[in-house]
């Protein structure tokens, strides 16, 4: 094995360019159990951690350009204004040691169905920002990096540089299913995100299908349905028929296994539990926040 | 390959590291420091938790390499860091830290609450000895090196805050009340200054 060591987020990609097999390593939260348990022997270790570009983060006009190896707890303390999806998402992440180390860069390169920062980008709408020494920067929309389990559209000699995640324009939430409330590896997660701004609601299913997926058939559904009650204006409370009806089509959109952490079923039916909550839960807050400007308006 | 870094306050060199090492291997096996434990070797039970240039984390997931030109405190150095930072605010490089020697032979000898006597320990570890909250003692340098931290960045912790901070640790004795008990004794302690 081959230990490389870029200073330069060049050398990092001419080094990728010249050893495509090589394995990069950040906070090695997933490489490292892999090496340890001996399921994986690269040809090459490319270590990122002397990439300082790779651990900042830049708030724009409409989106947050995250460095893929910002670690999780930087994201909770610092990111929870702009991207409250995800920073909720961070902090059920394992544990303060495995937060310190891992990152949303990681979790994407792992692409596993279960990680933790996929339905909050989905959700909250995101592009992955990859780049190649030979053919530059290309930015792949977050609905169409997941190729697979464990599978994402990088190219052999790929990095991720950064994720740019779109800025919350209204209340998100996170929820996740699991035996514990920390080490956990969801049975079931789901990222919900209002946009008042374009009167869209957007969703991101975790561990209930081959790949983090969003509820598509569940957001239109919803989307018309706000549309046409006008809800978005007279901010009244969801109709229960209208929330049965989106958690019962998120459901719909699960496509689960049975597991050592939970039945298929099971996943469907706590998809819909988390679906309706977390749809309370963001409209409340919506509807709270109307009657501030408007009581102060 | 050869790795040089800073292990409690003191510059050290591990040969012969291979590439696919963690950090836990080269301090246990190469520089004979078995004060982090090792148990899960994924991350899930914290007993190999030191900090790495001031954060936790879990040794046996960075790799020997990533710890090039960095510091590292394990929980044999831990009594000193915590004096350092009770008498300095921290440590200038070189001026303090524990020898290798000293942190190879180190052990929990405390201090005697009658006499007075024995080696000087950090206050989480004479707290953790006086609140009765070692067992088999193998989850415990994880939990001090995590707790200390705690208490670095939050003195006053609420009891949600321990158990947050402490949630990467695993004690299969199931011993934690003790261990609550020991963190909050360290706490108030360090409030009063005592
Ligand atoms: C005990 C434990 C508990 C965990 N719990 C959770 C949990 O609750 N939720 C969760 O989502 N995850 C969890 N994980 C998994 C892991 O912590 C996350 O997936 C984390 O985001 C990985 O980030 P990392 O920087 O450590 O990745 P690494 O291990 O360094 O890398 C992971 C993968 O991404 C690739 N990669 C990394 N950076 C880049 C880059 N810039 N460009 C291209 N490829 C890259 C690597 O080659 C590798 O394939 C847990 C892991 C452990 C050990």
């Amino acid at each position: 094995m081959d230990f490389l060591r870029p200073a330069s987020w060049e050398e990092a990609l001419a080094a990728k360019a010249a050893h495509p097999t090589a394995v990069p390593i950040a906070g090695g939260t997933d490489v490292m159990v892999e090496i340890n348990f001996d399921h994986r022997r690269p040809e090459y270790l490319l270590d990122l951690n002397r990439i300082g570009d790779l651990y900042e983060w830049e708030v724009g006009e409409d989106s947050v350009r995250l460095g893929a190896s910002v670690p999780y707890t930087r994201i909770m303390e610092n990111l929870r204004a702009e991207l409250p999806g995800l920073a909720l998402a961070s902090h059920t992440v394992a544990s303060p040691q495995i937060r310190n180390r891992g990152g949303v860069g990681g979790n994407l390169g792992t692409a596993s169905p279960a990680g933790d920062a996929h339905p909050a980008l989905l959700a909250s709408g995101a592009e992955v920002e990859v780049e190649s020494a030979e053919r530059g920067t290309r930015l792949i929309p977050i609905d169409e990096f997941y190729k697979g389990v464990k599978r994402n559209a990088l190219q052999p000699d790929e990095l991720i540089r950064a994720v740019h995640v779109k800025k919350a324009d209204g209340p998100q939430q996170f929820s996740k299913v699991g035996t514990r409330n920390a080490m956990v590896i969801a049975v079931c997660a789901f990222g919900l995100a209002l946009h008042p701004e374009t009167r869209t609601v957007r969703t991101g299913i975790g561990s209930a299908a081959p790949t983090p997926v969003r509820a598509k058939a569940a957001e239109e559904f919803l989307n018309a349905a706000l549309e046409e009650g006008g809800f978005w204006d007279n901010g009244k409370i969801i109709t229960p028929s209208v929330a049965k009806q989106f958690a019962d089509l998120c459901s719909a959109a699960c496509n689960p296994i049975d597991d050592v952490r939970g039945t298929a079923s099971y996943r469907r039916h706590a998809v819909g539990v988390m679906a309706r909550r977390t749809l309370t839960w963001t409209w409340e807050s919506y509807r709270g926040a109307r009657r501030t400007t408007e009581g102060a308006a | 390959m050869r790795v040089n870094f800073t292990v409690n306050g003191r510059p050290q060199e591990a040969d012969d590291v291979w590439e696919g090492e963690s950090l836990l291997y080269v301090l246990r096996e190469r520089l004979g420091l078995p004060g982090s434990k090792n148990a899960c070797e994924q991350g899930e039970c914290g007993s190999c938790t030191v900090r790495l240039d001031g954060v936790p984390v879990c040794s046996c997931l960075v790799a020997a390499g990533q710890v090039e030109g960095r510091e590292v405190v394990t929980v044999e150095g831990l009594a000193d860091y915590a004096k350092q930072r009770a008498e300095h605010g921290g440590c200038a490089s070189g001026a303090c830290g524990t020898s290798l020697q000293d942190a190879q032979q180190w052990a929990a000898k405390g201090q005697d609450s009658q006499t007075g006597e024995g080696t000087e320990l950090s206050p989480i570890q004479q707290a953790f000895i006086d609140a009765g909250a070692v067992q088999c003692g193998f989850c415990t340098p994880g939990l001090l090196v995590a707790a200390d931290e705690m208490l670095e960045r939050n003195p006053n912790p609420t009891d949600a805050d321990i158990r947050e901070a402490l949630s990467g640790n695993l004690c299969r004795c199931t011993g934690y009340e003790k261990i609550m008990d020991a963190v909050r004794l360290a706490a108030a302690r360090q409030s009063e200054g005592v």
